[in-house]
């Protein structure tokens, strides 16, 4: 009986306030729009029973997906915000990397210390670490008040509200995420692997090409991962930082529920979106099933 | 023999230099006295006065404490019975959809759970407000304080429970007795995960707040879409500095903690 309740609550919770919205989610997808309040005529009518469910699906049309292949700026969207993500974790690998590999050498009394500064951020708000880079990256902001006092530019860089200040805070706001798993593979690294490898006559480069960054694989893997999916529905950063001409997938379905009320269109955006995550999400799943298996 | 090169130093400094500056720079600029943001025009606190007389952000504030508040306490009960039950419950119906209801929305997109809520609430009639927001960050957070205390379920010796029952406990006072008091530093550090991210939270609480309750994170992006202004930056390196306290006495205390449990387990020994 105990056991019941202690399933029931938390169960019954997800099921009420995850499952069922996500069901709407897909019902209105498929529901005509309408100036109305709520914006859109609802094409399964369960009060009509079992005749309303035949209705339904005899009636049923794809008409909101057939609406995004019609208007470019969806594919568009989906198309730039994956070329986005990708940057960007790559980036947030080629920046990640060197940190979590120094972390990982460091010594071991300083190691809890540069541990807490890497999380130190995670505990602040992401809103404010997206809000630092405007005045920094802004045409009269402080990035090309440097460069120009330096003499290293003569004209002002236009940066903020391009696709480079999108890069630069994505990788600013998840290169925790993405240092963090590398640092946990390094640290487990037995060192004395990289000695063989030197005895036998490795170069320091080719014992790290050849040893280390195999062994590191698989914080690799997870920090990409974690750092790809949620960048692929960002919203915050290319509304803050972002252009008029910056396509994020996240940005569109916002504007598309707020700003054209056009609740359909939104909700097949986000059908289409959570379809295209399914891949990296499974992937990145199954990753960690392995690790745990190689673990354990 | 580990190396610790000039390589790896130069990627430590440039690397918390870049994690940090923005920051660093962030708070310099909430004490200049100037209008213009990037201009340097003296020191000042005035931002910092402007800030407190400003109604509509204090009100915000309050409603996100709030939120944050009961919303944690309820998503770290649900989110230790989920954990409980995916990690002792054993076999029952629907197990795969109730883990995969538990992973799902650490993963998912924010913008499609605020959606999915908010189309949620207006089906069922239930109109936007603070119930709601504290509705929809209970569900999200639940999940990472599962997370939480799961981990540290997975890793304890299941004998000790064993031993208490044999000894005469109800399951339930066992749970109370030997079980919580084991796992209260992942079911406390749950707590505060999840309050840290319904305080953070904006994409979610955009969707389901309604014109009777706005939050602060509302608040700030509205205000900071039109460009930088002083008084956020005033509010920012405030949220900075009671982050940065909190993270750090919590940190010292566990240190203590876990000294003092060291100091015991050597009396321990010796005795």
């Amino acid at each position: 009986m105990r056991r019941l309740i202690l399933i029931a609550v938390p169960y019954a919770w997800l099921v009420a306030l995850f499952l069922v919205p996500f069901a709407i989610v897909f019902k209105i997808a498929l529901s005509d729009p309408a100036l109305a309040i709520p914006p859109y005529t609802p094409t399964l009518d369960l009060a009509a029973g079992w005749a309303g469910v035949r209705d339904f699906f005899t009636g049923l049309d794809f008409e909101n997906f057939t609406f995004l292949t019609t208007d470019d700026l969806y594919w568009k969207a989906y198309l730039s915000s994956l070329q986005i993500a990708l940057i960007s974790t790559v980036l947030a690998l080629a920046v990640g990397y060197p940190i979590a590999y120094a972390m990982a050498r460091a010594p071991d009394h300083w190691r809890p210390t540069l541990l807490m500064l890497v999380i130190l951020p995670f505990w602040t708000s992401f809103l404010i670490r997206v809000y630092s880079w405007m005045g920094i990256l802004s045409t009269e902001g402080y990035l090309n008040q440097l460069l120009l006092g330096m003499g290293v530019i003569s004209e002002p860089l236009t940066i903020l509200n391009t696709n480079t200040a999108v890069y630069i805070g994505i990788v600013y706001t998840y290169l925790p995420f993405m240092i963090l798993p590398i640092y946990s593979a390094l640290e487990r690294m037995d060192d004395s692997l990289l000695e063989a490898a030197e005895d036998l006559g490795c170069s320091r480069f080719t014992a790290f090409w050849l040893v280390t960054i195999p062994l590191s694989k698989n914080g690799i893997i997870a920090g990409c991962f974690l750092v790809f999916i949620p960048a692929l529905g960002e919203f915050v950063i290319p509304s803050l930082l972002g252009g008029s001409d910056t396509l994020m997938i996240g940005k569109i379905l916002w504007e598309e529920f707020f700003n054209n009320r056009d609740w359909p269109v939104a909700s097949a955006v986000a059908v289409i979106l959570l379809l295209i995550l399914i891949i990296p999400i499974v992937l990145f799943q199954r990753n960690e099933q392995k690790q745990r298996e190689m673990d354990g | 023999m580990r190396r610790f090169s000039w390589f790896n130093a130069t990627s430590l400094t440039l690397g918390f230099a870049f994690l940090y500056l923005p920051m660093v720079i962030l708070i310099i600029y909430s004490f200049n006295e100037s209008k213009l943001v990037t201009v340097w025009g003296g020191f000042s606190t005035k931002w910092y006065g402007e800030l407190l007389g400003n109604e509509a952000f204090l009100d915000a504030a309050w409603v996100t404490i709030q939120v944050a508040v009961v919303s944690s306490t309820i998503a770290t009960v649900l989110g230790t019975m989920a954990a409980y039950v995916l990690v002792r419950g054993g076999r029952f119906l629907g197990r795969t959809l109730f883990s995969g209801m538990i992973y799902a929305p650490l993963v998912m997109p924010e913008v499609i759970t605020g959606l999915s809520l908010l189309l949620l609430f207006i089906g069922i009639g239930l109109d936007r407000g603070i119930v709601t927001i504290i509705l929809a960050h209970t569900t999200f957070s639940m999940c990472f304080v599962s997370v939480v205390v799961s981990s540290r379920l997975i890793s304890f010796d299941r004998s000790l429970e064993e031993a208490a029952l044999d000894l005469g406990c109800s399951p339930f006072s066992a749970f109370r007795l030997v079980t919580l008091p084991i796992i209260a530093p992942a079911v406390i550090s749950g707590w505060l995960l999840a309050f840290t991210l319904s305080l953070d939270d904006l994409v979610i609480a955009s969707f389901t707040a309604g014109p009777s309750a706005t939050t602060l994170p509302i608040k700030i992006f509205s205000a900071v879409r039109l460009g930088v202004s002083p008084e956020i930056n005033a509010l920012s390196t405030l949220m900075i500095a009671v982050v940065t306290i909190g993270v750090i006495s919590a940190s010292l205390i566990s240190k203590r903690q876990l000294m003092r449990q060291q100091a015991d387990e050597r009396e321990a020994e010796r005795a």
